[in-house]
């Protein structure tokens, strides 16, 4: 009996080893997956434009220049998309992490009248919308297009950030409410005071979505400010750069390469390097700031999958 | 609870008024009393009506002969002559295959993935092993479309793309694919394409669920002398299956949308007879060639036909017993 246990026992570690064993080599399979296209990405940014031309560019840049984001840099219609792109990361997330807050707040209340009301009427959007064209044609009544705004006042509250802002609401205590009310308090101030501070993790966590929707945006820009350059972004302008290469690739070769290349003093930029340059400047702030909010961002859209 | 009820400032008087309002009156009461909380929500549902809800007036559109330069109020209705349309143009056909085709795929292959990697992760022993696999397996997901778009085109381009290096080493291909320049390979691409940049993410809401089931069941199975694989198939993958309905049922009333941005970022001339969908086919339609009223008919079929959907799969749950949505 006793060597049968241990045999069994023993049996099944080799078993678990066995599993274990691929599934690391699965995930570190995966991990690399996910990673080279950015790793390689970067060292064709750091590469030699020309020199990249002739292949062979993996994990690391062959002949290292820093000319390709200079030339970036330099371009002062693309330092003046990172501009707006910033801005309208930075106005659009503030004030639609604030409204969202503030609506949230008004449905968590039980004793609210029209807290179901406000509900419906914004879940209900979520599976009705107008589409594309109505939408397009209510934004040139409004004189929206054509103007910054129309980045930030579509879209300023996100229903599922308001759900989940709602659910996390909704779960604290009611005792701090009622105390604060005792002491006087009035609804601004209970929200203010008390709803916005405790919210925080969540509000962290829409903070994050709402900021990377902003960021990664592009399609407002080409649907409605596609005639006016002081007002495009830096995914616009890449995605430019992207089609640009797409519709020559029919006849792609490396002699066109060449001949596509932009001569500028002795350095020299392919669109190539130019998009991979792009690439790494729109990705690098959203790949530093991620990691950080992930402890929240997993809790809240759990929350939100579950109640909403 | 009672004290939550005694408390609320409906009736914050403890002595009953002699006549208790009703219907009407109470609601205008209430209103006066809640003014705070109106002034802080009206503002944002008078912001609802008009970019959510006044666009659906524009659904008329269909119904006419839409001119841009004439009022809304003042357009000459055509019937149900832009449905005929659609109904009998065969690049619509073509546009609904595509739209159902990679909607289907992304669907099927999102699941899977997503929660093979979701059991697998949970089977991870090192959490610090676990807990970094998760964060780099999440950054595509962080990444914008056009940033994906130009990896995978880079990742599939002829001279340099990694794709063709790797068969072409593994001998598996004599000399370089120009892959987004056939058609058919189209649908699998953005399949692929889909999964690199989402597996990660869709993997925690099933992580969650996981987290969820009963640590004894395990210990039992354990007991019993159940192998890891019979632990998963047991006692992981059931657990997983009302979050797993559910997502199915909220994934089925959006079988229309394929996606916009990977497909618009993706095509060209010569793959356009596989990439196009139906958001493509209204852009172009609509704003390309400022066919609003056909554009529009289009985007109406969309919706009717995933409303169908939704109501068709969550009525499919209820009869099953499983876990519906409403």
């Amino acid at each position: 009996m006793k060597l049968l246990a241990k045999f069994t026992s023993r049996r099944r570690s080799l078993d678990d080893l066995v599993f274990d064993s691929v599934n690391t080599v699965f995930m570190l399979a995966l991990c690399v997956v996910m990673l080279y296209p950015m790793l390689n990405t970067l060292a064709v940014s750091l590469n030699d434009a020309t020199d990249s031309v002739r292949g062979g560019i993996y994990l690391w840049p062959r002949e290292f220049t820093l000319y390709n984001y200079e030339h970036v840099f330099n371009e002062a219609q693309l330092m003046h998309a990172g501009l707006i792109s910033v801005l309208r990361t930075v106005i659009g997330t503030a004030l639609s992490v604030f409204c969202t807050a503030m609506v949230a707040y008004t449905i968590s209340r039980q004793y609210f009248v029209l807290r179901k009301f406000v509900t419906l009427a914004f879940v209900l959007t979520m599976y009705l919308n107008g589409g594309l064209i109505p939408t397009y044609l209510l934004m040139r009544e409004l004189s929206l297009i054509g103007t910054f705004w129309i980045y930030i006042i579509p879209g300023i509250i996100g229903v599922f950030n308001l759900i989940v802002v709602r659910s996390f609401i909704e779960g604290l205590p009611e005792t701090i409410f009622e105390s604060a009310r005792i002491d006087g308090a009035g609804e601004f101030t209970m929200f203010f005071r008390i709803a916005l501070p405790l919210s925080l993790p969540v509000i962290a966590t829409i903070s994050l979505f709402v900021a990377v929707g902003q960021w990664n945006q592009w399609f407002d820009v080409f649907l409605y400010n596609s005639s006016k350059p002081e007002l495009s972004t830096l995914q616009y302008e890449l995605m430019k750069i992207l089609q640009n290469s797409n519709a020559s690739m029919s006849s792609r070769t490396a002699a066109d390469a060449f001949a596509n290349a932009e001569n500028v003093g002795n350095n020299v930029v392919t669109p190539t390097s130019i998009r991979a340059a792009m690439t790494i400047i729109v990705s690098v702030p959203i790949i530093c700031v991620y990691p950080f909010l992930q402890k929240y961002f997993v809790k809240g859209l759990t929350l939100g999958g579950v109640k909403g | 609870m009672s004290l939550q009820q005694t408390t609320t400032p409906v009736a914050p008087n403890p002595i009953k008024p002699k006549v208790k309002p009703t219907g009407f009156k109470l609601f205008i009461k209430k209103c006066k009393e809640q003014k705070v909380l109106l002034l802080m929500s009206l503002p944002f549902l008078i912001w609802l009506f008009i970019f959510r809800y006044v666009p659906l007036y524009g659904w008329t559109m269909a119904f006419q002969d839409f001119k841009p330069a004439r009022p809304i109020f003042d357009q000459e209705w055509a019937g149900l002559e832009h449905f005929e349309f659609l109904f009998t143009n065969a690049r619509f056909f073509e546009v609904l295959r595509n739209t159902l085709a990679m909607s289907l795929i992304n669907l099927v292959l999102g699941f899977i993935t997503a929660i093979g990697l979701a059991v697998l992760l949970n089977e991870l022993r090192n959490l610090s092993f676990k807990r970094i696999v998760q964060t780099i397996s999440y950054m595509p997901h962080f990444l914008s479309w056009v940033v994906a778009a130009s990896i995978v085109s880079y990742a599939l381009s002829m001279e340099n793309g990694i794709i063709n290096i790797v068969l072409m080493k593994l001998n598996l291909i004599s000399e370089p694919i120009l892959w987004l320049g056939v058609g058919e390979y189209f649908w699998g691409i953005i399949g692929g394409a889909d999964v690199w940049k989402n597996v990660g993410w869709n993997s925690i809401i099933y992580l969650a669920a996981i987290a969820m089931i009963d640590t004894e069941q395990y210990e039992a199975a354990e007991i019993d002398g159940a192998s890891r694989l019979q632990r998963i198939w047991y006692i992981t993958l059931p657990g997983m299956k009302p979050v797993i309905v559910i997502l199915l049922i909220m994934n089925l009333g959006y079988i229309l949308e394929s996606g916009f941005e990977a497909q618009y970022l993706l095509m060209n001339p010569m793959n356009m007879d596989f990439a196009e969908n139906l958001d493509i086919f209204v852009l172009r339609y609509g704003i390309s060639m400022g066919n609003f009223s056909l554009a529009t008919a289009a985007g109406i079929f969309k919706t009717v036909v995933s409303f169908i959907f939704l109501f068709s799969a969550n009525a499919i749950a209820k009869r099953l017993g499983e876990a519906r949505l409403f």
